[in-house]
């Protein structure tokens, strides 16, 4: 009763029902999620790809792996609300504000915009009492997509970029997996939208623009620096960004969520975010804590010089499920970031 | 009228567990979308039931909301079996507070087998957490396994077959393992980086080693103590250390009944310790290379006391020990000190010294000059070692609600 009269009251102060053309912040802010992904009228088309008003797609430099599957992104700002920019960590984000973001695999992927299958649709919902998440798993006829809360899995096949058939036994997570790696001190929180990581080009309709700067001349985002201002996660596949920025980039996307000090990783006392400088815990001379045969009779986590001798590189090659490292979000190996993150440890000097 | 809704209101508020359910989950369908709906559906103060027969899950399964109490028909009634397991890092996960999981077995788990990670007042009991193809190091690492979380209550629970501890308190708070099982695992029982356990009435029992309290460094929960280790059975630990190299327990001898290592106030009295090989008890410092200015690798402040030591030490499985065990006529006495005594922490000026009451013996002191360092071995058998008396730590008080399980 009391969480219906905070939602009711959110509604109230935020202007209630759907804005005008925009979400629906009635159904973002309810207590129940809604059904379908239609329900939150996010988009104005059924198979959500044309951003409704206050829809404003984005993209991450480097992003977590995801089995390959192709990630699109959207942030939807309830009407007159801005982000407040924040040096470290995500944006502040109002309440009312919601990410969204879609996983999909074209049947091929030397023809990337064609045959698109979307599996489902991910909301990550800033309600008064916090942020919540939910996914929606799309139907065969891409049409519609409804609320799935245990994580079923998929059937997925795909070409890939190399011409090789490949095959994903593709797992939805369920909500609670969700804020496994959405975690802050135990509250789920967003991940992806720091401003360092947000910091680069997007090809918007009207024409390519940095999205910090973007945002701040569309009144999205309030006190951001100008983008040479701001720190810039390197985009993990640059190919003229340096080695360790690259890899440093892909550890922060795809370990750092869990491995740091406030995350659901943090009891392991190895850190993989940017902001870790201490060696130790960044896997410099560390033993593994709880590891077990993750270990894989290897000593240490990290050894300059010898990816063969780190447990990084070997948990990141494993599809073992009491082996791989991340534990959630995969069942392949990520081949192109396995081969960076050896690359980097192959040529790490000891600090 | 409406003073006694606002007082019906509160009081609900105030248990959490005013319309209380019971969500009920039987066997047969998709036992994975079921169980795991349940265990999102849950209200704070419901129970998810979990209904007699076997249950194949392909992924982990997780709670997190709570005061919900999770149970089983019973530990050989109700099973879920996880041979079939493609995801998660463990079976079942607990992130919310005053959850209860019992009468209820977890098989064959790809990972850990129960974990609770961050949660106050987290109670396992009467469970079987087991790899059923014996001891193997393709096994999950932990059975039961609280981490980072206060208020722990581990009682009737048996762990058999975990790579590494049955099980496994680490980084935690105000503990009580008791009336518990653990067998075939590489450690039996072990308590890491965590203050205030009482271990008792446990059988520990063909392990690599039987009960093991730790502490290492670089971890964000450092500086282990307060533990008290009484009345158990850690008896006929046998079996060969099956751990992966890279684990700290690797370390453990096979055959050793109770290891000591890096923490503090410890206390192990009234113990039944027979028919381990290697030792009885074993007070060692740790010894790998570290860079933690606030770590103590003693173990320090140490008492053993009025425990029933049977045959023990007569193979002794580390490096050097059938040595040592030559020079002291064939067998170790049932208690190893390495016998380092004091310690400098890294920055600092003075050292901390060490004292223990080590009253089982003989008593075995291995005179090492600093840790690990056993060339300057110079092992003298001494009847016992008594530093004098040393306060033992205050009997684990849980709250209330725990106590009343």
């Amino acid at each position: 009763m009391m969480r219906v009269f905070a939602a009711a009251a959110a509604v109230v102060c935020l202007g209630a029902g759907p804005a005008p053309g925009g979400g629906a912040l009635d159904v973002l802010l309810a207590a129940k999620p809604a059904e379908t992904l239609a329900d939150y009228h996010l988009f104005t088309d059924d198979g959500a790809q044309h951003p409704n008003e206050g829809v404003t797609p984005y993209a991450l430099n480097t992003p977590l792996f995801s089995d390959y599957a192709e990630k699109t992104r959207f942030v939807f700002l309830p009407p007159g609300t801005k982000a407040k920019y924040r040096p470290t960590g995500a944006l502040d984000l109002p309440v009312g504000a919601a990410l969204i973001k879609t996983f999909a695999y074209p049947a091929d992927f030397r023809h990337p915009t064609e045959n698109v299958r979307k599996l489902e649709t991910r909301l990550l919902i800033h309600r008064r009492s916090g942020w919540t998440a939910q996914t929606y798993v799309w139907n065969a006829a891409q049409t519609d997509a409804v609320l799935k809360r245990a994580g079923p899995r998929i059937d997925v096949s795909f070409i890939d970029a190399k011409g090789q058939s490949r095959q994903v036994d593709y797992k939805v997570p369920n909500s609670n997996q969700c804020k496994e790696c959405h975690s802050l001190s135990g509250r789920i929180a967003p991940i992806g939208v720091k401003a360092r990581n947000l910091n680069g080009a997007f090809a918007y309709a009207e024409g390519a623009e940095n999205q910090l700067a973007h945002w701040s001349r569309l009144g999205l985002l309030v006190g951001a620096p100008t983008p040479d201002k701001v720190p810039r996660t390197a985009a993990w596949d640059d190919p003229h960004a340096p080695l360790a920025d690259r890899a440093r980039a892909y550890l922060d996307g795809n370990c750092g969520h869990c491995h740091n000090p406030r995350g659901m990783g943090s009891n392991t006392g190895l850190f993989l975010d940017l902001e870790e400088a201490r060696p130790n815990r960044l896997g410099f001379g560390k033993r593994p804590v709880a590891a077990g045969k993750g270990s894989g009779d290897l000593e240490v986590d990290l050894v300059p010089g010898r990816p063969d001798a780190s447990i990084i590189a070997y948990r990141m090659a494993s599809t073992d499920p009491g082996v791989m490292m991340p534990e959630l979000g995969r069942s392949l190996v990520h081949e192109e970031g396995l081969a960076l993150v050896r690359d980097f440890i192959a040529k790490l000097k000891t600090p | 009228m409406k003073t006694l809704m606002i007082a019906a209101g509160a009081a609900a508020l105030l248990t959490g567990a005013a319309e209380a359910k019971t969500l009920n989950v039987t066997p047969g369908g998709d036992v994975q979308e079921k169980l795991q709906t349940a265990l999102l559906d849950a209200k704070p103060g419901d129970t998810v039931m979990i209904a007699a027969g076997r249950y194949e899950l392909t992924d982990g399964l997780s709670l997190d909301v709570a005061g919900v109490t999770v149970k089983g028909a019973g530990p050989d009634a109700t099973v879920l079996s996880f041979k079939g397991q493609k995801s998660s890092g463990e079976a079942f996960l607990v992130t919310s507070n005053k959850v209860v999981v019992r009468d209820l077995a977890v098989e064959d788990s790809k990972g850990d087998g129960i974990k609770s990670k961050g949660v106050d007042q987290i109670s396992f009991l009467n469970l079987r957490v087991e790899w059923t193809g014996g001891p193997k190091d393709t096994n999950g690492a932990y059975g039961v396994y609280p981490v980072a979380s206060t208020n722990v209550l581990i009682d009737k629970v048996t762990v058999k077959g975990a790579a590494d501890a049955g099980i496994y308190v680490g980084q935690s708070k105000n503990i009580i393992v008791r009336n518990s099982r653990a067998e075939m695992n590489v450690a039996g029982i072990e308590i890491e980086n965590s203050m205030n356990a009482d271990v008792h009435d446990n059988i520990s029992t063909h392990n690599a080693g039987g009960i093991l309290v730790f502490d290492l460094p670089n971890l964000p929960q450092m500086g282990g103590h307060s533990t008290r280790i009484f009345n158990n059975k850690v008896v006929l630990n046998d079996t060969q250390n099956f751990a992966r190299k890279g684990a700290i327990v690797r370390d453990v001898p096979t055959g050793t009944g109770i290891m000591l290592m890096a923490n503090r106030d410890v206390h192990v009295f009234g113990n039944e310790i027979d028919q381990n090989k290697t030792a009885a008890i074993l007070l060692v410092s740790y010894t790998q290379a570290y860079d933690d200015l606030t770590y103590n690798p003693l173990p320090r402040d140490i008492v053993v006391r009025d425990n029933k030591i049977g045959k023990n030490g007569w193979d002794p499985q580390f490096p050097g020990g059938d040595v040592v065990a030559k020079a002291l006529g064939g067998t170790l006495p049932p208690v190893i000190w390495d016998g380092v005594t004091n310690y400098t922490r890294k920055g600092a000026t003075t050292p901390e010294m060490v004292h223990v009451r080590l009253l089982d013996g003989p008593v075995a002191n291995l005179h090492f000059a600093a840790p690990g360092s056993i060339f300057t071995a110079k092992p003298a058998v001494v009847p016992s070692i008594d530093d004098g008396a040393m306060p033992e730590p205050k009997p684990v008080v849980l709250p209330k609600a725990q106590t009343a399980l």
